[in-house]
């Protein structure tokens, strides 16, 4: 089991974002992502879009890849859920989706509301139609990154990467 | 009070190269029926994704204007995107809202708008660079500039009366519609 810090592993997921010509990012803020979204904040290549709730991401990349560019959504297990009827518009119109999901409700929480959601999250998503594949180890984000953009974008489908809680660490309340 | 497809017919006229988007619903029979065009792209679900769709394209189109026409109930049900399209302030996005004040698809329920809920005040203090309601064919006139033209985003709230025109079914295929708006706008390079 790897120990690397956020602020290592975060430049792994970026750095695949940036290989796979990753042009729009949406956010909902998320601890789990922090140094990420300032990384891609600081990107003047990416346009980095906060959102009020995650289902506007999804329809936000759609957007993007109307108009030919490649999106990503990053997201906490929670907001998975508000993401449910969005995935019809994925699904029925063979859109692209690279959603990265960080985990919450699993290895070590300390908050007993985000159990629920975390422990549905890869069930909600594949009955949705999602491809999901989850990553333990921080040193396989980059090529677990790399592999899901390249189904993602070139054979059209919806791949959601879950970045376990053992990976993330648990928030601690005390 | 304007009849929905007289004011989308007036819109669509001078839309020259601009990409569209339509809400689930009428907004969709409305804009196909007119004038079907391969740069529109149509919903027939996802309700409350037309707005956050125009964003996407918007930014990914920076020289191309792009015009989300939907209803006042499937942009109700997206009422953050107002938000995030106000912090983003793109200026090449327009949503033009053909507001009944119904639920067409499901029995004509009034919506909140019919309860005084103000669309265009909400865009107004999101930060849009205009809002405003239009209720006359001349007033709706004057707002084609603000649709097509000027600095966005822009919503345009058209009040229209309460009918249900004949519905010519359009294209119903998500993956089709979809193939076709990327090819006409990207040519061959949509596929590669």
């Amino acid at each position: 089991m790897s120990v690397e810090p956020q602020s290592v592993w975060s430049q792994y997921i970026y750095q695949a974002l940036k290989d796979a010509e990753i042009g729009q990012v949406a956010y909902v803020p998320d601890a789990g992502h922090k140094d990420l979204i300032a990384r891609c904040h600081a990107d003047a290549a990416m346009r980095t879009v906060s959102l009020t709730t995650e289902e506007e991401g999804i329809a936000l990349v759609a957007g993007a890849w109307l108009g030919g560019m490649r999106g990503v959504v990053l997201m906490q297990s929670s907001g998975v859920g508000n993401c449910i009827n969005m995935l019809s518009l994925v699904e029925e119109c063979r859109f692209p989706l690279l959603m990265i999901v960080t985990m919450r409700g699993e290895w070590g929480e300390t908050n007993p509301w985000q159990v629920s959601m975390g422990q549905t999250t890869a069930a909600v998503l594949a009955v949705s139609g999602v491809i999901v594949q989850r990553v333990e180890e921080s040193h396989d984000l980059g090529p677990a990154v790399a592999a899901g953009a390249q189904m993602a974008f070139v054979s059209n489908r919806p791949v959601a990467l879950l970045i376990a809680q053992r990976l993330v660490g648990a928030k601690k309340f005390e | 009070m304007l009849d929905r497809r007289d004011a989308v017919a007036a819109m669509l006229r001078v839309r020259e190269d601009a990409l569209i988007v339509t809400g689930l619903g009428s907004p969709t029979w409305d804009v196909a029926a007119i004038a079907d065009s391969p740069l529109n792209f149509y919903l027939w679900g996802a309700m409350g994704s037309a707005a956050m769709i125009g964003l996407g394209l918007a930014l990914a189109q920076p020289s191309r204007r792009v015009v989300v026409i939907t209803g006042d109930g499937e942009l109700l049900m997206g009422l953050g995107s107002l938000a995030t399209i106000g912090a983003e302030r793109p200026s090449n996005l327009s949503i033009v809202v053909i507001d009944n004040e119904r639920y067409g698809e499901t029995g004509m329920q009034t919506s909140h708008t019919a309860r005084g809920v103000d669309l265009a005040g909400v865009a107004a203090a999101a930060g849009f660079a205009s809002a405003t309601t239009v209720s006359t064919a001349q007033e709706l006139d004057a707002s084609l500039p603000a649709i097509y033209s000027s600095g966005g985003p822009a919503l345009v709230v058209v009040k229209v009366a309460v009918n249900q025109p004949p519905l010519r079914v359009p294209l119903r295929d998500g993956t089709h519609i979809k193939n076709r708006f990327r090819e006409a706008l990207l040519g061959p390079g949509a596929f590669v």
